[in-house]
């Protein structure tokens, strides 16, 4: 299935790179693209913009019939 | 305020009722009836960002990753086999219809369709590629082919439980209309000994809502069978749990038994419902030996993005010493003064028809469980 393919390459300085060598020791992180990766998904999902919940009056009201009719609300 | 579904959007897959007709005339493939359920959990936002069945690229990095093409956590294949005789019949960029019990449940727009590798599948999605594993021997028998592309629900699905049935859109505002800004969603497929029963409640201490959402669909022999499910989660909640902290809801898809990472996969789908929390239990969807007690919660450590916060558990047992319901983590006594609510020997006792202890099981649940002619699947 081409393994290999799915992962790519980002250069980062020798110093950082063995920084997080010493950080990562004892700790679950086992390599530094790991823990490199773990970082990165954390701080993006931080920051990903949140929107809206599409619902129109219409729909709440027609799904608030359905629950009071199943008894979910009274 | 509920969690927002995996992906931040709520995007519906519903058919204009127009192409019902159409439908008729399109290219048919007819699908199980687990396939029909996971279509209509596509469409309606269960399987919150899926709009279809996945192609290739979703596919391959879903089992090297844990994670779709977007780079969210996702670790579940949901796909759709096909054998060569039907891939002769069907095109990409074909419109098909997917027929369960001669009724049309959606259309699917085929992108891709491509041979894969059961091995690396099992191997990759069950750590394992024993046969004796009930997800691999499953797999084994899927067809050659995956057909990959996005679906429009035709019609729902019949359920056997629909005053249990409610959609993420339904769930979302039925929390809101309660005033529910954290809930913790429980996954089961078992009768509620007092164990499960010490787990909500201890979680609910936390939160402002507790959503029991047992899972109904194919299971292996032993297993509980899903009236039984119901019925018991029922007896529970009338007689034991406070109406405006807590509510029942089914789930209906089958069982993988992929241990961690079916958990990853139910705790997104509690996340698509709307809730902020998810308890993991000791060895979640697990089968057999074929997981670490506690691996199903390691694995939450790999997906700081995954947007809804695990509770993890440690199974409670009664504790003569103690006089109570407790965990490893909060009683100093030995096992001489526990016992334990083993899933195996409950069973047993019930198969046998005795009323198991007070401390074990509530009398309302076992009632159901002992005036049921056979509550097993396949025993
Ligand atoms: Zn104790």
């Amino acid at each position: 299935m081409g393994e290999e393919k799915k992962f790519t390459t980002v250069s980062i300085p020798t110093p950082l790179f063995k920084k997080i060598e010493e950080r990562i020791k004892g700790t679950g992180f086992t390599s530094v693209p790991s823990y490199v990766t773990y970082i990165l998904r954390e701080l993006i999902a931080e920051t990903e913009e949140e929107e809206e919940e599409p619902f129109t009056k219409e729909d709440e009201e027609r799904i608030k019939e359905r629950l009071r009719a199943l008894g979910y609300l009274d | 305020m509920a969690a927002k579904p995996h992906g931040g959007k709520l995007v519906e897959r519903i058919e204009k009722k127009e192409r019902r007709e159409e439908a008729k005339e399109m290219p048919r493939k007819d699908i199980s009836i687990d396939e029909a359920r996971d279509s209509a959990n596509i469409a309606h936002v269960v399987f919150s960002p899926l709009e279809g069945y996945m192609v290739r690229e979703d596919f391959e990095n879903v089992l090297i990753h844990g994670r779709l093409s977007n780079d969210l956590p996702w670790t579940i294949p949901i796909v759709m086999d096909v054998d060569r005789e039907e891939i002769d019949k069907i095109l990409e960029g074909d419109d098909i219809a997917l027929f369960y019990n001669d009724a049309p449940i959606a259309t699917m727009k085929v992108e891709e369709i491509f041979p894969y590798d059961k091995k690396g599948y099992a191997t990759k999605v069950y750590k394992t590629e024993s046969m004796e594993h009930p997800g691999v021997a499953q797999l084994f028998e899927k067809k050659n082919f995956l057909i990959g592309g996005k679906i429009n629900l035709l019609n729902d699905v019949p359920t056997k439980f629909p005053n249990y049935k409610l959609w993420p859109k339904e769930t979302r505002i039925l929390f809101k209309a309660r005033g529910w800004e954290t809930i913790v969603g429980f996954q089961t497929r078992n009768a509620p000994h007092v164990g499960h029963e010490y787990v909500q409640k201890t979680a609910l201490t936390f939160v402002d809502g507790l959503f029991i959402n047992p899972l109904i669909g194919k299971k292996k022999k032993g297993d509980f069978k899903d009236e039984i499910i119901i019925a018991t989660c029922e007896a529970l909640f009338k007689n034991y749990y406070p109406k405006d902290a807590a509510t029942i809801a089914i789930l209906e898809t089958e069982m993988r038994y992929a241990g961690p990472r079916e958990a990853i996969f139910h705790a997104i789908i509690r996340k698509n419902y709307g809730c902020t929390h998810f308890i993991v239990g000791r060895d979640h969807a697990g089968v057999g030996n074929f997981y670490g007690p506690y691996e199903a919660q390691e694995i939450f450590y790999e997906d700081p993005d995954l947007g809804i916060t695990p509770l993890f558990f440690e199974s409670f047992f009664y504790c003569k010493k103690c006089g109570s319901v407790v965990n490893e983590k909060i009683c100093p006594h030995g096992k001489e003064d526990r016992i334990n609510f083993s899933g195996t020997k409950i069973r047993e006792m019930l198969l046998q028809g005795r009323r198991l202890p007070e401390a074990m099981m509530r009398p309302e649940v076992a009632d159901v469980i002992l005036k049921a002619e056979n509550p097993f699947v396949g025993a």
